[in-house]
C-alpha cells in the first residue's frame, strides 16, 4: 500500500519527520517533506519544523520504508476491548479508600 | 438539511459500506485521514481548498519580502525575515497536506505559475510604504487568524494539523504588525498619517479576504456539510469587524467605513456596503499587482531550476555510489 503523498509522479521521495521535543521524550511525528536525500531531508525537516526551538533532535525516514495496518480491516486488526475492562486499573473498585492503592 | 415524514416511494439510493464509514465519521466530527475512502468530491474540493492556501503562503512572501531591505531598524529587519520565512514554512505545511490527496507538488506549481491555480487577492495589493508591514500583520494576518482557527478542526486531519502549526505561528505575526502601527501612532504627524494612510488602503480589501457574501458562495454549502468549514463567509467577516473596533480606538486610527456604527440590538458592529466589483476584478487577475506577483513567482521557480537539478544529481551520485559498496 503506497503511503499518503509518496507517489511515483513525485521527482523526490517522501520523508515522514519526528521530532523529540525535550531530553526524556519520545519523538513525536510532526509532518513530512520531499527532500532528494536524507542530508538534506534532515535539513530541511530542522528548517521547517523546528524554526522556535521545537526540538533537541530529529529523525526522517522515508516514507516508503514504513509499514502500516490495513484501515479497511480495522475491526480484524485491532482486538475488540469488549469484556476486556479489568485491563484497567479503574475496574478493581473494591479497594477504595484503601491507601496507596 | 431537512427531513420529510412523507414515506419515500423511490427505489433506496445504495450506499456503498465505505461510504457509510465516512458519512458515520463526518456525522461524529471524527477525521478522515490520508488511507479512508472519500467521495471525489471532498478529495477535490479539499485539493483546491489547500492548494490555493499553499499558494497564498507562497505569494503572500512577496508583498513583505519588497522591505526586507529598508526595514528601519536591524530588529525589524530580522522579525521580518522571521515573518517571511514562516510564510514559506506554512506553504510547504500545506502543499505537504494537498499532497497526502494525491496532488502533486509539481503539478500545484505549475497550476500556479501557469496562472490556473487561484491564491488569495489580497497579496496583489502593493506596499508603497512601511507601514504596509504593519497594516499586513494587523489586518491581513489578523483576518487570517480568524478564518483559519476554525480551520484547525476542519475534518480532514493533515489539513487540520497543518492549521495549528500555522495558527500558532500567525499570532506573532499579528502582534508584530499591530506593534508597528502603534509606535507610528505615537510618533510624529508624518508617521501618523503614514499609519493612517495604510489602514485606508488595507481596511477593504482585507475584509474581502473572508470570500463574497453567504447568498454568492457557491462552494460555502457542501464544505460546511463536509465540516471542512465550520463558520459561513459573512459571520466570519463580521467577528473580525468586532475584534477590529476596539484594536482601531487602541492605535488610535480611524477604519475607513463612514457606515460602521454599533448595532444595539444585534450587539454587533454593522459594516457599509463591499465593493464587490474590486473583489471580482481583482480575483479575475486585474489588480494592482498580480502580472508582477506571477512574473516573480515564475522567475524565482526558472531561477531555481538548477539548484533542484544539482540536488537530484547528487542523491542520485550517492545511491549509485551506496549500491555500489553493497555489491563489493
Amino acid at each position: 500500500m503506497t503511503t499518503p503523498g509518496d507517489s511515483a509522479a513525485e521527482i523526490w521521495p517522501l520523508w515522514e519527520v519526528f521530532v523529540r521535543s525535550n531530553r526524556g521524550l519520545s519523538h513525536v511525528h510532526v509532518g513530512s517533506l520531499h527532500a532528494p536525500d536524507e542530508t538534506l531531508a534532515v535539513r530541511n525537516a530542522r528548517d521547517l519544523y523546528t524554526r522556535r526551538s521545537e526540538g533537541v533532535s530529529v529523525w526522517v525516514v522515508p516514507a516508503a520504508a514504513i509499514t502500516t495496518s490495513d484501515p479497511d480491516a480495522k475491526g480484524a486488526f485491532f482486538e475488540s476491548p469488549a469484556g476486556k475492562n479489568y485491563r484497567h486499573a479503574s475496574y478493581y473498585s473494591k479497594s477504595e479508600g484503601v491507601k496507596h492503592l | 438539511m431537512t427531513s420529510t415524514i412523507t414515506p419515500d416511494t423511490s427505489a433506496p439510493v445504495a450506499i456503498s459500506v465505505e461510504e457509510q464509514q465516512f458519512n458515520d465519521l463526518i456525522e461524529a466530527d471524527s477525521r478522515i485521514e490520508p488511507r479512508d475512502w472519500m467521495p471525489e468530491g471532498y478529495r477535490k474540493s479539499l485539493v483546491r481548498q489547500i492548494s490555493q492556501h499553499a499558494h497564498s503562503e507562497i505569494i503572500g512572501m512577496q508583498p513583505e519580502s519588497n522591505w526586507i531591505t529598508r526595514a528601519p531598524s536591524l530588529k525589524r529587519k530580522a522579525i521580518l525575515m522571521a515573518k517571511v520565512q514562516d510564510e514559506a514554512g506554512h506553504g510547504l505545511y500545506l502543499y505537504s497536506a494537498a499532497q497526502t490527496l494525491g496532488a502533486t507538488r509539481d503539478d500545484m506549481t505549475d497550476a500556479l505559475i501557469a496562472g490556473k491555480a487561484r491564491y488569495s487577492s489580497i497579496f496583489n495589493y502593493p506596499t508603497p510604504s512601511w507601514a504596509d508591514m504593519g497594516s499586513i500583520g494587523w489586518l491581513v494576518d489578523g483576518a487570517a487568524i480568524c478564518n483559519q482557527v476554525p480551520l484547525c478542526r476542519a475534518s480532514y486531519g493533515p489539513y487540520g494539523r497543518a492549521m495549528v502549526r500555522i495558527c500558532k505561528e500567525e499570532s506573532f505575526h499579528q502582534r508584530q504588525g499591530f506593534e508597528i502601527l502603534l509606535e507610528l501612532m505615537q510618533g510624529t504627524e508624518e508617521q501618523r498619517q503614514m499609519a493612517q494612510d495604510s489602514v485606508n488602503r488595507w481596511y477593504w480589501p482585507a475584509l474581502m479576504m473572508f470570500g463574497p457574501p453567504d447568498d454568492d458562495s457557491p462552494n460555502s454549502a457542501q464544505s460546511m456539510a463536509w465540516k471542512i468549514k465550520r463558520h459561513s463567509n459573512d459571520e466570519l467577516r463580521q467577528r473580525f469587524v468586532n475584534m477590529l473596533v476596539p484594536q482601531a480606538a487602541v492605535l488610535g486610527v480611524t477604519l475607513p467605513d463612514p457606515d460602521l456604527h454599533f448595532n444595539e440590538e444585534t450587539q454587533q458592529w454593522d459594516l457599509g456596503e463591499i465593493d464587490w466589483t474590486e473583489f471580482h476584478e481583482v480575483l479575475a487577475g486585474r489588480g494592482p499587482n498580480n502580472a508582477q506577483r506571477l512574473q516573480r513567482r515564475r522567475d524565482a521557480h526558472d531561477e531555481g531550476a538548477w539548484v533542484r537539478e544539482a540536488a537530484a544529481a547528487y542523491a542520485h551520485k550517492q545511491s549509485a555510489r551506496t549500491e555500489e559498496m553493497a555489491a563489493k
